[in-house]
């Protein structure tokens, strides 16, 4: 008996809206189906009952539908009715004015939306590049809204790759950095984006990256407000991040520290990576550390005093207190911080000059006097 | 050979004589001079081999930026093989260098050959070198006649004091920095990295003086051209001979010891391969020049 009658009243409820479905998919059913302007207005029964919205009635949606004959132009239909907390979120984004349909333009036909944790929702994790891709990967478009192509960047970038090749949840994609909803500009302060936010953004997946880097010279930099403290992205940048490779990092590290990269450049550490297949060799990271780097005069930096014999010993056996007195950047063109070597680079210098200009102008002369002899010679001969 | 190097030089061989004997009874045919030992071309053939080696390597490694270093170090197997090659060619110099102090010396105090220090045939330089120069000067401006050089002349003395002088401070400094740890122990801090500054400032001296000078003097220049095989022979005709060393001709003449100089003329195989050879070397050379000045102004 009660489950006669709950089945009945199930029944009575749910008749008119499932009697409305039947009502409008009678025309709608026909996928070819098209209105006065051409619009295709067909929708596909199977997939609209297969999504999270298929036990609804059209006029929950189409709230000005109410039978039939209905207007030529419908009211356009407002998600915000129901989705109101993703709707606000929407308002002051980047996205808020970017698309007529704003919702549409990311979660695809409204007809046929799943559930977000379905591998076949545009916005499944693992789909979400390629659905901003859509637009953020159009060179026109970026041109135009003065963004930088960025999607193909990602695409062949290490989370890129983790997220397509290995297909891991848990790797970044965009809206891990730049949230969803509320999408706002770099420049915002309150977005995750923004330069002093990036490092909680990236830490939220490399904690213990970012527990070093606050703990390091560049953290602390950043702060205490120095507006040209690296950040994460500064170093790896943000879409094109691919796995760190030791070749690089000098370039990387030489963007702010110009004259630590030339004096590198003088020493044999340099010479031989730039000489390549032998990678087995110091550049910046392996003296001074990564991500937590701390200044020499920090008795736990590597390249602190006390610690260096250690830090040079890691490669150079049987490195000892004298041979770490070597200066990895010294500048024999600075008289004052070197005066020994600018000098004996100085001497070098003239002697090369001194000994090369009095022997071309032995040469040339010579080689005249030679040909001046020939001629005179010749013409003695065609003389006679 | 070593002992055929003093023979030749100190008393003249059977063979020398009678070959000697040959050439003077045909008068018509040219008449060929000893110049240098097969001691001493083995030693420049040694020495060019190993100097070749050691620029080409030390130069990759000294302009490591340029495209040309990135490229030649990958064709020959980076950094590992440009690095082996190079201590390689160093140890074998080293060897040659050390074995000549030794021959040198055992020469001086052993033979009691004092002519190694002074006198005609010395490499040591002396008053006569400076009035040949002046004199060469002077003669290049068309203000007097030609010197007459001895044995050696005073740009071939330069030569061999700067290679002397070069491989003491090149090798010295190269031998620090491979054993870094080891003289880091009694060298004041700021020598190793003047050993670096010294070694790559006198490889870019050495480099270019001998592609470009020494080349000039030893080959290139009018009356050498193309090429002087003297060095590879070790003999040189009499009309050379005359032209280029009167001083010395004249003395030995004066002696009656030019005779104890006579020589075979040079095989063809021999004057063929050395043309071949010092060509070679004398292309790499001025390639190698060529890319490391280019360099070395642009840095």
């Amino acid at each position: 008996m009660v489950v006669a009658c709950t089945l009945l009243l199930l029944l009575l409820f749910c008749w008119p809206r499932l009697q409305a479905q039947t009502d409008c998919l009678s025309c709608h059913g026909d996928l070819t189906m098209q209105d006065a302007a051409g619009h295709n207005v067909g929708v596909d029964a199977n997939l609209f009952h297969a999504s999270v919205h298929g036990s609804l009635g059209c006029s929950a949606c189409h709230a000005d539908i109410h039978g039939y004959p209905h207007p030529d132009h419908p009211a356009p239909v407002n998600c915000a009715n129901c989705h109101s907390e993703q709707a606000s979120a929407l308002v002051g984004s980047v996205h808020e004015h970017a698309s007529r349909q704003p919702c549409t333009a990311c979660h695809g036909n409204a007809h046929a939306i799943v559930s977000k944790d379905s591998p076949k929702s545009a916005v499944y994790p693992l789909n979400i590049p390629a659905t901003c891709g859509r637009c953020h990967g159009n060179a026109s478009m970026a041109k135009q809204h003065h963004l930088s192509n960025v999607y193909p960047q990602y695409v062949d970038s290490i989370h890129g790759f983790a997220l397509s090749k290995e297909g891991l949840l848990v790797a970044a994609n965009c809206s891990s950095c730049h949230g969803d909803h509320h999408i706002l500009s770099h420049k915002d302060p309150h977005s995750p984006t923004y330069r002093t936010n990036i490092p909680k953004t990236c830490g939220s997946c490399h904690a213990g990256i970012l527990a070093k880097y606050m703990a390091g010279i560049h953290g602390q930099a950043m702060v205490q407000g120095n507006p040209q403290a690296p950040v994460c992205t500064a170093c790896h940048t943000a879409h094109a991040i691919s796995a760190p490779t030791m070749a690089e990092s000098t370039h990387v590290c030489g963007n702010c520290h110009q004259r630590q990269l030339t004096t590198y450049r003088d020493t044999f550490h340099s010479k031989v990576s730039s000489l390549g297949s032998y990678i087995d060799i110091a550049r910046c990271s392996d003296c001074h550390g990564e991500h937590g780097i701390l200044p020499a005069s920090d008795p736990r930096s590597p390249v602190n005093r006390a610690n260096l014999v250690k830090t040079c010993g890691r490669c150079h056996a049987g490195a000892n207190a004298g041979f770490v007195k070597y200066e990895p950047h010294a500048n024999p063109r600075n008289f004052r911080k070197f005066p020994i070597l600018y000098s004996i680079r100085l001497f070098m210098v003239l002697l090369i000059t001194c000994v090369m200009t009095f022997f071309v102008l032995h040469s040339v002369l010579w080689l005249i006097r030679s040909l001046v002899e020939k001629v005179q010679s010749l013409s003695a001969k065609g003389g006679r | 050979m070593k002992d055929q190097s003093i023979r030749i030089e100190g008393n003249p061989s059977q063979t020398q004589a009678a070959a000697g004997g040959s050439a003077e009874a045909n008068p018509e045919t040219e008449r060929y001079f000893v110049r240098f030992t097969p001691m001493q071309r083995w030693m420049h053939v040694i020495m060019f081999s190993t100097f070749l080696g050691l620029a080409a390597t030390g130069l990759t490694i000294l302009f490591s930026a340029n495209a040309w270093a990135q490229h030649f170090a990958l064709a020959i197997g980076g950094f590992g093989a440009i690095l082996f090659i190079h201590k390689f060619c160093a140890v074998i110099l080293t060897l040659e260098f050390l074995y000549h102090i030794g021959n040198i010396a055992f020469r001086i105090v052993v033979k009691k050959q004092t002519g190694l220090l002074w006198g005609p045939d010395s490499m040591v330089p002396n008053l006569k070198d400076l009035k040949d120069m002046l004199g060469n000067f002077r003669w290049f401006l068309g203000l007097g006649s030609k010197p007459r050089l001895e044995r050696y002349a005073y740009w071939e003395k330069f030569d061999y004091w700067a290679v002397f002088w070069g491989m003491i401070i090149i090798g010295f400094s190269g031998y620090v920095m491979w054993f870094g740890p080891f003289f880091g122990r009694f060298l004041p801090g700021w020598a190793l990295n003047a050993v670096q500054i010294v070694h790559g400032e006198e490889a870019v001296l050495a480099a270019t003086f001998i592609f470009s000078i020494h080349f000039i003097n030893g080959h290139l220049r009018p009356d050498n051209f193309p090429m002087d095989t003297t060095i590879f022979t070790g003999v040189q005709s009499e009309e050379e001979f005359q032209h280029r060393h009167a001083e010395e001709y004249q003395r030995l003449k004066a002696e009656g010891r030019l005779e104890e100089k006579l020589a075979c003329k040079p095989e063809r195989s021999l004057l063929k391969a050395s043309k071949v050879i010092g060509f070679t070397v004398v292309a790499a050379g001025i390639v190698l020049l060529i890319l490391s000045v280019s360099a070395y102004i642009r840095e």
